[in-house]
């Protein structure tokens, strides 16, 4: 039962990743479909940051937001996401910590 | 342009660094929760090594539990990964990917990707493995090891997908307002739906939001649409 239902998953999962990929840039899209598709990413970004980033400690939203915002505006300079990626975690712990893990 | 095909690798390796940071905790937890739900270590295992989808598996940990079928379960996981099919779209404008590496595609994956300037295929492998190996990684060390990160250490690596996500919208947002004002409908909206519609899950929520939004974009103008333009071109 478990490894027929991780088969099925794997079936529904690996499909719609690849079918746009097989029918690939031969699918000829109208000018206004493309300028959409072409907002998909920062629209995906959005939805994934927020609401998403209140709930990295649960009860103490502000700790997700204080370490976004330390990754903002290091990304402001920063050339990848490295740097600011390790400074967000360090200033979660940190933040966890001084008020009490 | 002519570079290194190792050195092309290894850009999308260092681009999938803090995707993978961000994921070891939650494919840990993962792992912790499958073996706790009646999963084998194989099982916990095979789950992130053949479906690899984070918001899928837990779902199916919690359907699971709740006594459901393994057929209900499966169309679960078709409804909450939707949103990769409009992903794989979005990515297949941008170049010639084989089908295969479509597996890699996943919610940050798809971001990193699309951003990059210098996309090819084979920086997108070196990103996909990467992101792959550590969610793969991840889920052995808590299905074998259950809890021994503690727990301060592990929610603070939580942060790091939202700090990653964050670190790449920034630039996108300095080449024009409109990425920035999408970006910002998408979690509006995406909190709006999570608001007026709590027992929609959270794929469908995602696929909304881009949808909405992006539409928003497309109306204003602006954004990257000359990029498409030219590589329509090219």
């Amino acid at each position: 039962m478990i490894w027929l239902m991780i088969a099925g998953m794997c079936l529904v999962t690996f499909v719609p990743r690849a079918l746009p990929l097989v029918l690939g840039r031969n699918l000829v899209l109208p000018r206004w479909i493309r300028r959409w598709l072409s907002f998909f990413p920062y629209a995906a970004l959005g939805s994934l940051i927020f609401p998403g980033i209140l709930t990295v400690v649960e009860g103490r939203p502000w700790i997700g937001l204080a370490a976004g915002g330390c990754a903002a505006l290091l990304a402001l300079k920063a050339r990848n996401a490295i740097f600011p990626v390790l400074v967000a975690i360090a200033v979660a712990v940190g933040l966890q910590l001084a008020t009490g893990s | 342009m002519e570079q290194g095909a190792a050195a092309e690798v290894m850009r999308g390796v260092r681009a999938g660094v803090p995707v993978a940071v961000g994921y070891v905790p939650m494919a840990v937890a993962f792992g912790v929760l499958a073996t706790q739900t009646g999963l084998s270590f194989f099982q916990a295992g095979a789950m992130s090594f053949f479906v690899y989808a984070g918001a899928s598996q837990f779902a199916s940990l919690g359907l699971l539990a709740g006594g459901a079928s393994a057929l209900a379960i499966v169309l679960a996981t078709l409804v909450l990964n939707f949103r990769h099919f409009l992903m794989s779209i979005s990515l297949s404008r941008r170049l010639s990917l084989p089908f295969a590496l479509g597996f890699g595609i996943t919610d940050e994956t798809f971001v990193v990707a699309s951003l990059e300037d210098l996309l090819t295929i084979r920086f997108f492998l070196g990103l996909i493995v990467t992101v792959y190996l550590a969610w793969l990684s991840g889920t052995l060390i808590g299905a074998g090891f259950s809890s021994l990160i503690p727990a301060v250490i592990a929610r603070g690596m939580g942060v790091a997908l939202y700090a990653m996500f964050i670190a790449i919208l920034i630039p996108g947002v300095k080449k024009s307002w409109v990425n920035g004002l999408v970006a910002v409908a998408g979690g509006v909206l995406a909190w709006g739906a999570s608001v007026a519609l709590p027992a929609l899950p959270s794929g469908w929520r995602i696929v909304i939001a881009i949808l909405a939004a992006s539409a928003i974009g497309a109306l204003i103008g602006g954004g990257d649409e000359t990029a498409v333009e030219e590589e329509k071109a090219a």
